[in-house]
């Protein structure tokens, strides 16, 4: 929860959204990056590490290579918290429907 | 019939209605009044609101605090912008999941509707980005869904 402000700011550029949603396919290095967005790879470097500190995007080693993927946790907090206002959401109302039956009631006694 | 419905529209906004079988000033009463507040704006079972300030007049503060009484705990902070009596109240909130979300501006309309009310909450959002952030990590359960909706947006 510490990182959801960070998740959404960095989502809030429509070039990370593209890279993750890359990533959400499977995993991929810097150069595999650039081709499709046209962008150096020093400013897909850019965007990835600020995926990265927003624990969106996750790296592994691989020889010389260091393949991004999408970072499970970090999307999992931003989707609990959305799934969590949906089914509160949900639950407020159909707990309201009651308090609402409640109210007419009491007016029903008072007359 | 009272089933939830949420959508996009625009850029910047979303919106949520649901039907009530109550009249708009029974509605709006549980949408302003401390005492009804704290019945039913509670979120998932076992959570409480133990805090409650709804101050019901332009510029008055909205403070919702929730605990579960296992040390879990979040809150909200607010302002009512507009009241109109039984028909519509416009407000901002955010949220401090303790992390402060992005203000919300939401706007709420209680329409009589048959013998009941049909209630509409438009949400704004600052801007595109923000929704788009919102929707693309799901509204719904399930890691895929959600990708699939990162890739829908683009």
């Amino acid at each position: 929860m510490e990182e959801l402000d960070a998740a959404f700011a960095a989502l809030a550029d429509p070039t990370r959204r593209a890279i993750l949603a890359r990533l959400a396919a499977g995993e991929a290095t810097v150069t595999e990056l650039a081709k499709p967005f046209s962008m150096t790879q020093s400013a897909i470097s850019q965007h990835l590490k600020v995926l990265e500190d927003a624990g969106l995007v996750a790296s592994r080693v691989d020889g010389t290579k260091r393949p991004r993927r999408v970072a499970r946790e970090g999307i999992e907090a931003m989707d609990q918290w959305l799934a969590m206002m949906r089914t509160a959401l949900e639950q407020n109302y159909d707990r309201l429907d009651t308090v609402l039956a409640g109210m007419d009631q009491k007016k029903g006694k008072k007359q | 019939m009272s089933k939830l419905s949420l959508r996009t529209e625009g850029d910047t906004h979303l919106v949520v209605t649901r039907r009530f079988a109550a009249p708009p000033e029974a509605v709006y009463r549980a949408h302003t009044e401390r005492d009804l507040i704290q019945k039913w704006l509670l979120g998932p079972e076992g959570w409480t609101m133990p805090v409650c300030v709804s101050e019901a007049r332009p510029g008055g503060k909205i403070r919702y605090e929730w605990t579960n009484g296992k040390g879990g705990a979040f809150h909200l902070t607010g302002e009512y912008v507009e009241l109109e009596p039984y028909r519509r109240i416009v407000h901002v909130e955010r949220m401090f999941l303790p992390d402060q979300t992005p203000d919300n501006h939401v706007e709420t309309r209680f329409v009589a509707d048959g013998g009941g009310t049909l209630m509409t909450i438009r949400m704004t959002l600052p801007d595109a980005q923000t929704r788009a952030a919102m929707l693309a990590t799901g509204m719904e359960r399930g890691m895929e869904a959600s990708y699939q909706r990162l890739e829908g947006i683009i």
